[in-house]
C-alpha cells in the first residue's frame, strides 16, 4: 500500500480515484486473495524466503482500495483508533530505517502492479510458504460425545454505528443529514446495512439504503455484495451493489463500492476516513466521499463522471466510547454535469456547511 | 523508547479504581470464622476450609466493589471462594451443589487428576446442571499453590474462583511463621457477556492510552521529527497500537486483593524478623500483574505449586492463572504495601504487611506506561545490538534483511491456516526465544525483575526421556476484529490435538501476536525448556511473550481428554482453546 501514496495529501488525486475505481468495479469477485495479500504492509524485513510473493494482483487491489476514500468505520468496529499521528507520506518514511520504498510506480496502477513481489513481509498477509505445515494434530481423532460444551466462539453479535446524526447550515440551505451503519453476524459473515441521506425543508432530498452481506477476506478487509435502494426525489432506482471495506495501512478506514442498475446504469462509491487523535476523547474524523455515475441521470439530477465530491473535517468529544457529539465543516462540490443541473435549479455548485450532530453506537 | 503518561483520572474516577473500602460480599465476606484456620491471623482473611471433605455450595451473591451492587458468582457466598486445604497423599471428596439458574464447574487448575475431575464441561464431564450436585473425588498426588474456578460460560470473571493450599506429604521446604494466600483478580460491574461483546464491536474500546497527536508533537521535540515518524512508521503501516497492552482495563476493572478493593486494603500482619509466606495468585480473567512490596526483597521459592530454587528479586510479573509462593522477612516494625499494578497501568491491586491492624504504608504511584517495543513485534528480527530492540536497532541493521537471527534460530514453521486468513493480522517469522526478558513495561526499570531464565524447579524434569516428536502450534489473533485462535483455526472449527499415550513430547508455541497468552494444558505439566533445549521449570501455565517462541515438554501419561487453552478468558472464549486427546 505505500506504494499509491507519493505523497502526503490524504485524497488522492482525481486520476487515480478513477483508475482505482475501474479497477475496483470488476475486481470485487476476485477481491479475495487480492486483499489478502495487500493487507500486508510490506515490511521487507523477512528473511524469510517465503516472503517474497506479493501477488501482482494483490497490489493492484490494494492500490484501488486505498487510493479511494471513504468508510465510515471498519466494521463499525473500529477499533481503530489508535491512529497516528502521522500519516501518509510514506516513501518518506520509508526510505528510514530500512524500509526499502517501493521502486518507482508513482501513480501508475500499472507500474504497481508490475511491482516486485512487494517484498512483502511476511508480516502480515502473505501466502503460505512453501512447506508450511497443517494445524491437524489429531491422527484421526475426533470429538467424544460429551455434552455441555458452551464455549460459543461463533456466536453472533450485532451493533448499530450512527455515525453522523447531524444539522447542517450551508450557504442557501438548512437541513439534516444522516449516515449510518449496521452488522448481524459471525465474524466472517455479516448482514451489513448502511444507509446515508439529507432532508431539508422538511422533505427527503437524496439518500439511500444499503444491504451487503459482507465476508472477511483478510485481516482487515471484506467484500460486501448486495443491493441499494435510492431515497428521495426522483426516480427510486435500485442497485446490485458490490465492493469492499476495511481499514488501510496508517489507518484509513476505506469503503469502495460499484454499483449496476437498470438500463445499464452504473455508478461507483468511495469514501475514506481517519481519526486523529488529540486526546483520548477529543477526535477529529476527516472524511471524504466521492460518487460517480455512468449516464447522466436528469430525473435524479445526477451526471456522467464525478458527480460529487465531499470533504467533512469533524471535531467529536466523546463523554463516553459510545456517545459524542460533534461539530464540523463540510464541504460539497458538484462536478460536470452534475454541476450545470445544479446550476438550473439554483443550487450551489460548491457548498460549505457548518455540521453539528452526534455520534453515537451500541 | 518514551512512556505514556498514566491516564488521568477524576475524583469519581479515582474511587471507582480504588473502591470502597467496605468491598466484597454484601451478606459478610470474611466474618465466618472457620474453627481450624491455618495461619489465620487477621480479620478480611478469607475463609479456610481443609480436610479432605468439602461441600461448596455455588451461588449468586450481591456485592459492592465500586458503590453499585452487582449479583456475582461465588463459591459458599465470597469473594473468593474459600481457601481449599488439602494434604498430598489424601483423597478429597468435593460436593459442589449448583444454584444458580445456569449450569457451572469448578477446575482444579493445575491439578493432576483423572480426566473426569477435571471439570471442564463439554470435555470432561457435561457440567453441573441448575440444582445438581456434583460430587468430585481424587486422590491428591501432590502440594503447592493452585487454584480453582469455573470453567462455564464467563463465570470466571464474575466471582468463582478461589485459592487451593496442598501441604506436602514430608516436611516443608521453606517453612515460615506465616503463610497466606495473596489472589489477585480483577472484578468489573458490567457484564462479561457485554464486555466480550464490546470488544468484538471496537476492541480498543478499553484503551485510553492511545498515541494522540500531543505525543507525536512531544516526540518530534524530543527525539526530532525524523525518529518520531520513524517510530510510528510500521505501527501505523500496520495498523497496530504500540499502547495495547491489555485488551480490558482499569476503565471498567476494580482490581481485587483478597476480594478487597484497594482502599479495602486487604491486611497481613507478621512479627518483624519472622517470616512470611505469601501464595500469590493471579485468578484474573485478563489482567498481568506487576508485584513487588517497596522495601522488602521478595524469595521466589515455588512456581504454579512447584518448589524452584530459591531467587530473590525486588518484583514479578504473574500473568493470567499461574501463581508464585515467595517468602519475605521484614526487620522492621513498620507497614509494606503490597502492590501489584497491571501490566498497562491503569489500575492496581493492594494490601498490606502490617505488624498490627489498621496500619497503612504509602502506596507507590504506578510506573509509566510502556508501549509495546519492536521486540515484542517482530522478535529477534529487532533484538539488534541495543538490547531489548528498539528501532534504533533496526536501523543499525545491516542491511536490514535477515542475518541478524541469533545464533541456532530455531525455524519456524507456520501453518497454512495462518495465511489467507481474517483471523490473523500478523505472523512472526524470527521470534525471541530468551526467557530472561521480564517483558515490556518491566525492562531496565532499576529493579531486579524474575524473569522465567530464574526459575529452576527443583529435582527437574519429571521425564528425563528426550521428545518422541514436536507439535507447534502458532498463537494468532486479530486485533481489531478481536478474534484469537491457535494456527488461524478457532476451536469451532478444529480438531482436537492428539497425544499418544505414554509419550514424551515437545510443544513449540509461537506467538504471532503483539499481546502475552498464558497458555493452560489441562491435567498434566508443562516442562519448559531454556533457549539450549534444556530443562528450565515446571509449569501449569506458560506465559509466551509477545513474538516469543517457547519449548516444553509433556508427558502424556494422563489418558482422557483435556483442554488446552489461552488463560485470557476473552481470548479462550473467542476461539484460542483446543481440545487434547491422550490415548
Amino acid at each position: 500500500m505505500k506504494m499509491h501514496r507519493r505523497n502526503s495529501s490524504l485524497v488522492p488525486p482525481r486520476a487515480a480515484l478513477l483508475a482505482a475505481l475501474l479497477l475496483a468495479l470488476p475486481l470485487a469477485a476476485a477481491t479475495q486473495r487480492v486483499l489478502a495479500s495487500s493487507s500486508a504492509p510490506s515490511m521487507d524485513m523477512s528473511s524469510m524466503p517465503a516472503m517474497e510473493h506479493g501477488s501482482t494482483a494483490g497490489m493492484t487491489m490494494t492500490a484501488s482500495a486505498s487510493s479511494v476514500a471513504k468508510p465510515a468505520t471498519n466494521a463499525p468496529a473500529r477499533k481503530a483508533q489508535k491512529r497516528p499521528v502521522t500519516a501518509p507520506q510514506t516513501s518518506a518514511f520509508l526510505a528510514m530505517d530500512g524500509i526499502t520504498p517501493p521502486p518507482k510506480g508513482q501513480g501508475d496502477m500499472t507500474g504497481m502492479g508490475a511491482m516486485p513481489a512487494m517484498t512483502m513481509g511476511p508480516m502480515q498477509g502473505g501466502s503460505p510458504p512453501p512447506g508450511a505445515r497443517s494445524p491437524d494434530y489429531s491422527d484421526g481423532v475426533g470429538y467424544g460425545s460429551m455434552q455441555g460444551m458452551d464455549m460459543a466462539d461463533n456466536a453472533p453479535l450485532g451493533m448499530v454505528l450512527i455515525d453522523q446524526l447531524e444539522a447542517f447550515h450551508g450557504r442557501d440551505a438548512n437541513g439534516q443529514t444522516w449516515e449510518a451503519e449496521g452488522w448481524y453476524g459471525n465474524d466472517t459473515n455479516k448482514l451489513w446495512l448502511r444507509t446515508e441521506g439529507e432532508r431539508s425543508r422538511g422533505k427527503l432530498d437524496d439518500g439511500d439504503l444499503e444491504a451487503f452481506w459482507n465476508h472477511a477476506v483478510a485481516a482487515y478487509w471484506g467484500t460486501q455484495l448486495g443491493v441499494r435502494q435510492d431515497l428521495g426525489e426522483g426516480p427510486k432506482r435500485t442497485w446490485a451493489a458490490f465492493g469492499v471495506q476495511g481499514l488501510a495501512p496508517y489507518w484509513f478506514a476505506l469503503e469502495a463500492t460499484g454499483y449496476i442498475g437498470a438500463n445499464g446504469r452504473t455508478a461507483a462509491r468511495l469514501r475514506a476516513d481517519y481519526e486523529l487523535l488529540f486526546t483520548q476523547r477529543l477526535i477529529l474524523q476527516p472524511e471524504a466521499e466521492v460518487n460517480l455515475y455512468g449516464k447522466d441521470d436528469p430525473l435524479r439530477r445526477l451526471g456522467s463522471g464525478v458527480s460529487d465530491v465531499q470533504f467533512g473535517l469533524r471535531l467529536r468529544y466523546e463523554f463516553h466510547r459510545q456517545f459524542a457529539p460533534y461539530i464540523g465543516v463540510n464541504w460539497v462540490r458538484r462536478l460536470g454535469t452534475t454541476a450545470a443541473y445544479a446550476r438550473q435549479d439554483h443550487q450551489p455548485v460548491l457548498d460549505r456547511q457548518i455540521v453539528a450532530g452526534v455520534r453515537f453506537w451500541f | 523508547m518514551k512512556s505514556y503518561p498514566p491516564p488521568l483520572t477524576d475524583l469519581s474516577r479515582r474511587r471507582f479504581v480504588q473502591g470502597i473500602a467496605i468491598g466484597g460480599a454484601v451478606t459478610g465476606l470474611g466474618l465466618l470464622r472457620p474453627a481450624n484456620a491455618w495461619a489465620l491471623t487477621s480479620p478480611g482473611q478469607p475463609t479456610v476450609l481443609s480436610g479432605t471433605d468439602f461441600a461448596l455450595d455455588i451461588a449468586e451473591t450481591p456485592v459492592n466493589y465500586t458503590g453499585a451492587t452487582r449479583l456475582a458468582t461465588t463459591v459458599n457466598g465470597s469473594i473468593p471462594g474459600p481457601i481449599l486445604r488439602w494434604k498430598e497423599g489424601t483423597t478429597v471428596t468435593l460436593r459442589v451443589t449448583n444454584h444458580l439458574r445456569a449450569p457451572t464447574s469448578i477446575h482444579w487448575h493445575g491439578i493432576l487428576l483423572p480426566f473426569q475431575m477435571d471439570g471442564v464441561p463439554g470435555i470432561s464431564f457435561p457440567g453441573i446442571a441448575p440444582g445438581e450436585t456434583f460430587t468430585y473425588h481424587f486422590p491428591v498426588r501432590q502440594s503447592g499453590t493452585y487454584w480453582y474456578h469455573s470453567h462455564s460460560g464467563f463465570q470466571e470473571q464474575t466471582g468463582l474462583y478461589g485459592p487451593l493450599v496442598i501441604e506436602p506429604a514430608g516436611p516443608e521446604r521453606n517453612p515460615s511463621r506465616h503463610d497466606y494466600v495473596v489472589m489477585l483478580n480483577d472484578w468489573s460491574d458490567a457484564s462479561p457477556e457485554h464486555i466480550f461483546a464490546t470488544l468484538k464491536r471496537q476492541s480498543d474500546y478499553y484503551n485510553f492510552a492511545q498515541p494522540t497527536v500531543s505525543d507525536f508533537f512531544r516526540d518530534v521535540r524530543e527525539q526530532g521529527l525524523r525518529q518520531a515518524l520513524a517510530e510510528r512508521k510500521m505501527w501505523n503501516q500496520m495498523r497496530m497500537n504500540p499502547g495495547d497492552l491489555s485488551d480490558v482495563s482499569g476503565y471498567t476493572y476494580t482490581y481485587l486483593m483478597n476480594g478487597a478493593a484497594p482502599a479495602g486494603n486487604w491486611t497481613a500482619l507478621f512479627k518483624p524478623g519472622e517470616k512470611v509466606r505469601l501464595r500469590f495468585i493471579n485468578g484474573s480473567s485478563m489482567t498481568i500483574f506487576d508485584v513487588r512490596i517497596p522495601g522488602l526483597k521478595m524469595t521466589v521459592v515455588s512456581a504454579d505449586g512447584q518448589d524452584v530454587e530459591p531467587v530473590s528479586v525486588d518484583e514479578f510479573r504473574i500473568s493470567v492463572a499461574e501463581t508464585y509462593d515467595v517468602i519475605v522477612e521484614p526487620r522492621e516494625d513498620r507497614a509494606f504495601t503490597i502492590f501489584a499494578q497491571s501490566i498497562d497501568r491503569s489500575g492496581y491491586a493492594r494490601g498490606t504487611l502490617a505488624p498490627r491492624l489498621g496500619m497503612e504504608a504509602p502506596v507507590p504511584a504506578m510506573d509509566p506506561r510502556m508501549p509495546v517495543s519492536m521486540v515484542d513485534m517482530m522478535g529477534a528480527m529487532a533484538q539488534g545490538s541495543s538490547g531489548h530492540g528498539s528501532m534504533q536497532g533496526m536501523q543499525d541493521m545491516p542491511g536490514n534483511r535477515g542475518s541478524m537471527a541469533t545464533p541456532a534460530a530455531p525455524v519456524v514453521r507456520h501453518a497454512r491456516t495462518e495465511y489467507h486468513n481474517p483471523g490473523v493480522d500478523m505472523h512472526v517469522d524470527m521470534p525471541r526465544t530468551n526467557l530472561d526478558d521480564p517483558g515490556t513495561g518491566l525492562r531496565d526499570n532499576g529493579r531486579r525483575v524474575l524473569t522465567y531464565a530464574d526459575l529452576h524447579t527443583i529435582g527437574g524434569s519429571i521425564d528425563p526421556r528426550e521428545p518422541g516428536r514436536e507439535i507447534e502450534l502458532h498463537l494468532t489473533g486479530n486485533m481489531q476484529r478481536y478474534m484469537w485462535s491457535f494456527d488461524g483455526v478457532k476451536f469451532s472449527d478444529a480438531k482436537p490435538i492428539h497425544f499418544r499415550a505414554g509419550e514424551r513430547l515437545r510443544l513449540v508455541l509461537v506467538n504471532d501476536t503483539m499481546m502475552n497468552h498464558p497458555i493452560h494444558l489441562h491435567g498434566m505439566w508443562s516442562e519448559l525448556e531454556n533457549p539450549g533445549g534444556g530443562f528450565q521449570v515446571r509449569k501449569h501455565t506458560v506465559n509466551v511473550q509477545p513474538a516469543q517462541r517457547v519449548a516444553y515438554g509433556v508427558t502424556a501419561d494422563a489418558l482422557g481428554r483435556w483442554a488446552y487453552h489461552c488463560h485470557m478468558l476473552y481470548h479462550m472464549d473467542a476461539g484460542m482453546f483446543r481440545e487434547v486427546v491422550v490415548s
